[in-house]
């Protein structure tokens, strides 16, 4: 689950990490008038006006200017606000711009990478800081590996002050700062308290890119992206207000609502599939016989008919879908349940695209019974490939 | 001859009141797995029942600690059906009681829990299979988990995997081919788990009656490009593979928490080259899991 720079903001501050003065603006006034109580604060008409939106590179598309005066505040905020953001993250189309965030303008040194993340190979967490902040770090990470530094977090310990102490040296931290003892001294507590929040809060992801040192030798957070581990959602339940759903695919939170998992994709075959291995898979047999899936939809190992009967009749609502394949390997999932499901969504619904359905294992025979006495245009298909290849030349059609 | 369990391994279950519990558990003595133990707090005392494979009945007690039942019963495996918050507890449980072996099914555990399960198998000789894995089985010996027995076949190909139903559809052609199993491993699909590829592929290796393995990987981490390479050095056994995910974007979650193509790594299409590089025959689409394998034979 993401959220947004100024949300996460409001984390690391409960956390002690400094951050710039900043105010969340859901409208060009607010912005202005965000931008005016800055001003007035910091004895400073220099602003930094964000747009908010859940994806990375926000800079670069256009979304994150400065501004001088509160005049130019607002042009700029309004410019930027109902924009439509285009990002190496966001695919082409963008995404529209309906939040600011208004932050006051800092006397910048240098920037610095700092990112904590599950590391899989070492099923810890790693933090990683790096000279090179305000960029790509995946860039830097192909181009000059070198400049990642990498400590680990040992679970039961937590990351140790030398740990910071050593990531700190290494970028050089105190470099040019009037003194470097307190420049050092700060990011080592900015690091330690990073480390006990992406614990704490339960987090995938936690970056600071750039984390900055000011002119005065002050290090602060710049920016801020944080994940939440999906997961552990049930243990918090102050992330229903952090998320924003303008954000998400409205067809992603439907299905999440009725515990599928669902994400939608380019193509114009839809796809009913128990088993998140099996639903890629349908997905890439799909495509190896020519065509190209609509969604991924993973109905999950228990599903009710109910279940069943929404996964279907989302399918059946998309205007891309030109073809839909049901493959099932009944596992715990039955056939027979599969079956109802299928058939009560076509009967709400009506079924206007070729249908091929393949079920195999339990209660394979129930599931086939159920489909041929609904009368429905069904196509049965044997197997995984030849409901594919059945699939594919019927949407053709 | 097989991995990890045979017709001797003795298991207590965790959770094994509860509603998934309580079904699996039936299944899994109904197929002839010798569920010795069940572990619920508070339900100590109280009687499991069951029917065997010959339909007759069965009473599996109940205690409220994995150690009383471990104790009183001589199980040395544990597999847990306990709910996502409750389960990194319970594997703690099964890993202080003794247990040899502890395969976690549950789905959803938060990563940060499983880094600290992590931790206190480190230096341990305990292993863990899963979580969110359909489980382990030896077929016609032992089926530990939530996979449909009927589809297996007792022979000599091992089968390791991240995906439960895509194992089911790989076993299905395998049968459908004659070609049994020795035992099938799902590792799960989180990113933080238990044994990983290598850790099975070792186990493989080593078995005398495992002929060849089929492992089924898909995208997100680089779990198959180690394997890759340790299969290029040690591996003394064919070895086929399917790779999950092809045309999966980027960026977004697949189903399990762990396959998930971030910062442009994890792949298919590099975890297939690194496969194929060290020599291991990757099938070109998931319904040639079973024949690209005979192939090798």
């Amino acid at each position: 689950m993401k959220i947004h720079e100024y949300q996460g903001k409001q984390v690391f501050a409960k956390y002690g990490i400094p951050i710039p003065k900043g105010i969340p603006a859901f409208s060009v006034d607010e912005a202005s008038a965000a931008a005016k109580k800055l001003i007035d604060e910091t004895k400073n008409d220099v602003v930094v006006v964000k747009a908010q939106i859940h994806a990375g590179g926000r800079g670069k598309g256009g979304g994150v200017k400065v501004a001088k005066g509160l005049d130019a505040a607002k042009e700029t905020a309004g410019k930027i606000f109902g924009m439509q953001l285009v990002t190496h993250q966001t695919g082409p189309e963008g995404q529209k711009v309906q939040r600011l965030y208004i932050e006051q303008g800092l006397d910048i040194k240098r920037e610095l990478y700092l990112g904590l993340v599950v590391d899989r190979a070492t099923r810890r967490i790693a933090v990683m800081a790096s000279t090179e902040g305000g960029v790509e770090i995946e860039k830097v990470a192909e181009e000059t590996p070198e400049k990642i530094l990498t400590e680990f977090v040992d679970p039961l310990i937590g990351l140790g002050a030398y740990q910071a102490r050593k990531l700190a040296y290494g970028l050089n931290i105190g470099e040019g700062t009037p003194e470097p003892k307190k420049t050092v001294k700060q990011f080592v507590k900015i690091l330690m308290s990073l480390a006990e929040l992406f614990e704490k809060e339960d987090c995938s992801l936690c970056e600071v890119n750039p984390l900055v040192v000011t002119g005065a030798g002050d290090v602060v957070a710049l920016d801020s992206k944080i994940n939440f581990d999906s997961n552990a959602e049930p243990r918090h339940p102050n992330w229903k207000e952090l998320q924003d759903k303008a954000e998400e695919d409205p067809v992603e939170i439907e299905a999440k609502a009725a515990g599928l998992s669902y994400v939608s994709l380019d193509g114009s075959i839809g796809c009913l599939v128990n088993g998140a291995g099996l639903a890629m898979s349908t997905m890439d047999i799909i495509k190896y016989y020519g065509g190209e899936p609509a969604n991924f939809l993973d109905v999950g190992g228990g599903a009710t008919k109910e279940q069943v009967t929404k996964a279907f009749k989302m399918i059946l609502s998309s205007d891309k879908v030109k073809g839909i394949f049901v493959n099932i390997f009944g596992g715990i999932m039955k056939c027979d349940v599969i079956a109802e499901g299928v058939v009560a969504a076509t009967k709400e619904l009506g079924l206007k695209v070729p249908l091929v359905v393949r079920l195999a294992g339990t209660n394979v025979d129930e599931g086939k019974k159920i489909l041929k006495d609904s009368g429905l245009k069904i196509e049965p298909a044997d197997s995984m490939a030849d409901g594919a290849k059945k699939i594919v030349e019927l949407a053709k059609a | 001859m097989s991995v990890l369990v045979n017709k001797d391994t003795k298991i207590v279950v965790q959770g094994i009141t509860g509603s998934a519990g309580s079904f699996h558990s039936r299944q899994c003595i109904a197929y002839g797995t010798q569920i010795v133990a069940g572990a619920t707090p508070n339900r100590g005392g109280q009687k499991f029942e069951a029917e065997d494979k010959s339909g007759k009945k069965v009473e599996v007690p109940v205690f409220n600690t994995v150690a009383e039942a471990v104790k009183e019963t001589g199980a040395t495996v544990s597999c847990i059906f306990v709910p996502p918050l409750g389960a990194a507890d319970a594997i703690l449980e099964a890993i202080d009681a003794g247990c040899e072996l502890v395969i976690p099914i549950t789905e959803g555990i938060p990563v940060m829990d499983m880094i600290r399960v992590r931790r206190k198998l480190e230096g341990s000789n305990v292993r863990m299979v899963g979580p969110n894995c359909p489980g382990v089985i030896t077929p016609d010996e032992c089926k530990l988990g939530i996979m449909p027995g009927h589809i297996h076949l007792k022979g000599d190909i091992g089968v390791v995997s991240r995906s439960g139903t895509l194992t089911y559809e790989a076993v299905g052609q395998l049968t459908a081919l004659g070609l049994g199993q020795s035992t099938a491993i799902g590792i799960g699909g989180d990113p933080v788990g238990g044994m990983d590829f290598i850790d099975c592929l070792k186990l493989f290796n080593d078995d005398p009656d495992t002929r060849a393995v089929m492992m089924m990987g898909e995208i997100g981490g680089s779990a198959e490009e180690s394997a890759a390479a340790w299969i290029k050095e040690n591996m003394k056994k064919p070895v086929a593979a399917f790779i999950a995910g092809t045309t999966a974007p980027p960026g977004k979650r697949m189903g399990h928490a762990g396959a998930i193509i971030s910062g442009g790594k994890g792949t298919a299409a590099d975890k297939i080259a690194a496969l194929e590089a060290a020599g291991v025959k990757v099938a070109p689409s998931p319904a040639e899991m079973g024949t690209t394998l005979k192939s090798l034979l």
